[in-house]
C-alpha cells in the first residue's frame, strides 16, 4: 500500500520529483567529483608504492618515512636479505628529471626511478620486455606517460637532469611500457639502479664515482611469513633503519593526510548541503500534504503505512536522482581531457553512491516524523 | 431492530492548563442498520466531537462507544485504526479525496487498504460510479471535478468496503443548493439501500429531508432527538406529503 501511495504521487507530479531528482543528480555529481579527485590525487601520490611487488619498506630512521630523505647503502641491502622470513630484497632510488622531445611535444616532468633488475621495486611491463640489464641505457616507463606523451616499445626518449649546475641530456631506448605507476603526480620511468645513479641531478658533477646511496629497500616477504614480525626482526637486526609496510608508507608521503582530509572534508560538506535539501524538499511536500494525510488515517490509514510512504517515496528519487548523477558523472568522465586528476573506481564510486542514496531518508527523517504526527482529527477540523 | 450506533451518557472533555472544555456532555443516543439521522445544532453543540467519537477518532472520556457491538473504549489505538477501516465509511466537508489517484483509484481506495481489492469488488467500484452518474469520470483526478462530483466520489468511497456505519462531515458546506440536495438524496438512497446506519453532521435544517431521525445538540448535550416524520419534514421546511413518506416506504426497512 505505502509503495502504490508513494509511485502513484511520483508519477501524478512527475514533473516536480523529476526536476528534485535533478537536483539529487547535482549534488551527486559534485559528491562523485569530488571523490574522483581525491581518489585521482591520492592515486596520483602514491601509486608506484602501492602497486609494489613487496610487503615492507626500509627507510632510513629518523626520516618519518620520506622517500626523499632516506639513504641507505648496500650493505643494510644485503643485511636485509639475510633475516629470516624475507624472500627478496630490491633497491629503489628516487629522483626527479624532466623528459623532452625534439618536435613540438611539450616536456614533462618524470619520477626517475632506479631499480634492480628483477628485483623488487621495478615496474612489470605490460608490454615489451622487463629490465634485465644492470649499465644499458634502456627503461621501462610508466603506461601513463606512454599514453600521454604517444611513446611505444622501441622509441628512444631523452631525459634531462642537472649534473651540478649543467643540464645534461641521457638518450634512454624504451623496452618496456608498464601499467600506471606515478609518484609525487609524476609519470614513472624504470631505468637500472647504475643508469639511475648516473642520470640523475646531482649537487656535483661526477657523481658517478660515489657509493650508490638508495633511498628505500622494497622486501617481498616468504609465503606465509608475518609481515609485522619480520618488520621487527628486521628493525633489531639493523640500526638506523625503520620499516614500514606500504599504506603506512604512503600514507606518511607529505601533504597526502592533509590533501585527502581537505578533500573528505568537502565530500562530507556536500553530503550535509545534500541532507539539507533533500530534507528541506520533502519537509515542505509532507506540510503541503498534511490534510490529506489526516484524511487518508481517518479513513484507516495507518502510521506504518503513511511513514513507508514517505521513506519510499524519498528512496526513489533519491535512487533516481543518485543514478542519473551517476551516468552524467561518467559520461562527463569520459569527456574529460588527460591529466586531471580524477579518477573513478568501482569501490569508490559505490561508496560514494551508497552514502547519497543514505542521506536521503536521513535528510527526510523529519517528514516521516511529521507524517506520523499528523492526527486524523484533522479530517475533521479537529485537534487533540 | 439491529442497533448500530449507541452513545451511553458519553462525555468529552477537552483539557488544556488553562482550561476545561465539556465538549460532550453525558450524550446518549442509537440509530440502527437502514437509518439515516442527521446531527444538529449550533456552532460548539459538540456534533463534531460527538462524530469524532462515533468514528473512533476520539476516545471519550466518560460514557460508552458502541459500534456494531463493539466499545471503542476497550480498543487499543491500532485496534481502533483497524475499525474505522473495515466497518466506517467516511465523507468530510473538504479534502475528502486524494489529489493524486483517479476517480475508481480513490474508491479502489478502501478496498486496497482492507486487503479486498478483488476482480469482483473493482466491479462493484465501477458499477457504483456509474451509477452515481461518474461513469465517464472514472480516470479524471479530483481537480477535473466539480464540488458536487467530489462529494459523490467521497460517497462512493465510504460505502465501497461494505462498512456498518457510514458519518458524513458537513458534506454539503462546499456545494450549492441544488448539487447539496442532489448529493444528500443520493447518500440518503444508498444507506437505505445498502441497510447501513448513516449520521450526517449538518448545519443546514433543510438537509434533514432525507433522514429518519434527527438529533439535536447544544452546549454539549442531546436535546432532542425527533423521529416523527412530520416534525422532520416541519423542521427541513417541506411539506409533510408525499415526499418523505413515500421515500421513506420506499427505502427504510423499518418504516415498511
Amino acid at each position: 500500500m505505502s509503495l502504490y501511495l508513494s509511485f502513484k504521487e511520483i508519477l501524478r507530479y512527475k514533473g516536480r520529483f523529476f526536476l528534485f531528482s535533478l537536483v539529487i543528480a547535482l549534488i551527486t555529481i559534485l559528491v562523485l567529483f569530488i571523490s574522483g579527485l581525491a581518489e585521482g590525487l591520492a592515486n596520483a601520490n602514491r601509486e608506484y608504492l602501492s602497486k609494489l611487488d613487496g610487503e615492507l619498506l626500509v627507510f632510513q630512521s629518523n626520516v618519518k618515512l620520506s622517500t626523499l630523505s632516506s639513504r641507505l647503502d648496500s650493505s643494510t641491502l644485503q643485511k636485509v636479505k639475510r633475516i629470516p622470513g624475507v624472500a627478496d630484497v630490491g633497491p629503489v632510488g628516487l629522483s626527479s628529471a624532466t623528459l623532452v622531445f625534439e618536435d613540438n611535444r611539450e616536456d614533462v616532468d618524470i619520477s626517475l626511478i632506479g631499480v634492480e633488475p628483477e628485483k623488487p621495486g621495478g615496474a612489470p611491463a605490460r608490454e615489451g620486455s622487463n629490465l634485465r640489464l644492470k649499465s644499458a641505457n634502456e627503461t621501462v616507463i610508466d603506461g601513463n606517460l606512454a599514453r600521454s606523451s604517444d611513446l611505444e616499445v622501441g622509441d628512444t626518449i631523452t631525459v634531462k637532469s642537472i649534473q651540478g649546475t649543467e643540464e645534461e641530456y641521457y638518450d634512454l631506448e624504451v623496452i618496456g611500457i608498464s601499467d600506471g605507476r606515478q609518484y609525487f603526480f609524476q609519470p614513472s620511468i624504470f631505468v637500472s639502479m647504475e643508469v639511475w645513479e648516473k642520470i640523475r641531478s646531482q649537487a656535483a658533477a661526477g657523481g658517478e664515482n660515489n657509493p650508490i646511496a638508495y633511498n628505500i629497500l622494497v622486501s617481498r616477504l616468504q609465503p606465509g611469513a608475518d609481515p609485522e614480525a619480520v618488520a621487527s626482526e628486521i628493525e633489531s637486526q639493523i640500526d638506523d633503519i625503520e620499516v614500514s609496510d606500504i599504506e603506512t608508507a604512503y600514507k606518511a608521503t607529505p601533504g597526502y593526510a592533509a590533501q585527502q582530509s581537505t578533500l573528505n572534508t568537502q565530500r562530507g560538506f556536500t553530503l550535509l548541503i545534500g541532507i539539507l535539501v533533500i530534507g528541506g524538499f520533502f519537509q515542505i511536500q509532507t506540510l503541503q500534504k498534511i490534510p490529506n494525510i489526516g484524511m487518508l488515517k481517518a479513513i484507516g490509514t495507518g502510521n506504518l503505512t503513511v511513514g513507508m510512504a514517505v521513506v519510499m517515496q524519498i528512496l526513489m528519487v533519491t535512487v533516481f536522482g543518485v543514478v542519473l548523477g551517476t551516468l552524467a558523472t561518467l559520461g562527463l568522465a569520459a569527456l574529460m581531457p588527460a591529466g586531471i586528476p580524477i579518477l573513478f573506481t568501482p569501490l569508490t564510486t559505490l561508496a560514494a553512491m551508497l552514502s547519497l542514496t543514505i542521506i536521503g531518508p536521513l535528510g527526510g527523517l523529519l517528514s516521516v516524523y511529521l507524517a506520523v504526527k499528523v492526527e486524523p482529527l484533522m479530517a475533521l477540523g479537529l485537534s487533540q | 431492530m439491529n442497533t448500530i450506533v449507541e452513545t451511553k451518557s458519553v462525555t468529552k472533555i477537552y483539557e488544556t492548563s488553562e482550561m476545561k472544555v465539556q465538549a460532550v456532555d453525558q450524550a446518549s443516543i442509537q440509530v440502527e442498520a437502514g437509518e439515516f439521522a442527521a446531527l444538529v445544532g449550533p456552532s460548539g453543540s459538540g456534533k463534531t466531537t460527538m462524530l469524532a467519537m462515533l468514528a473512533a477518532l476520539l476516545a471519550p472520556s466518560a460514557g460508552e462507544v458502541i459500534i456494531d457491538g463493539h466499545d471503542l473504549g476497550k480498543m487499543s489505538d491500532n485496534q481502533r485504526v483497524q475499525f474505522r477501516r473495515e466497518r466506517i465509511g467516511f465523507t468530510f466537508q473538504a479534502n475528502n479525496l486524494v489529489p493524486y489517484l483517479s476517480v475508481s483509484e480513490n474508491v479502489d481506495l478502501m478496498l486496497r487498504l482492507n486487503g479486498i481489492f478483488t476482480p469482483a469488488n473493482r466491479q462493484r467500484s465501477r458499477e457504483l460510479l456509474e451509477r452515481l452518474g461518474l461513469g465517464e469520470r472514472l480516470n479524471n483526478m479530483p481537480n477535473q471535478l466539480s464540488g458536487g462530483q467530489k462529494q459523490r466520489v467521497a460517497i462512493a468511497r465510504s460505502l465501497i468496503h461494505n462498512p456498518s456505519l457510514v458519518l458524513a462531515d458537513e458534506p454539503t458546506a462546499n456545494l450549492d443548493t441544488e448539487r447539496a440536495f442532489q448529493a444528500v438524496e443520493l447518500f440518503s438512497n444508498l444507506i437505505h439501500e445498502q441497510n447501513k446506519a448513516g449520521i450526517m453532521v449538518t448545519h443546514d435544517l433543510r438537509m434533514v429531508r432525507y433522514v429518519d431521525k434527527v438529533i439535536q445538540m447544544m452546549d454539549g448535550q442531546v436535546v432532542r432527538i425527533i423521529d416523527d416524520p412530520e416534525e422532520i419534514c416541519t423542521m427541513a421546511g417541506v411539506p409533510v406529503t408525499p415526499t418523505l413518506p413515500a421515500y421513506k416506504a420506499a427505502y427504510s426497512p423499518t418504516l415498511n
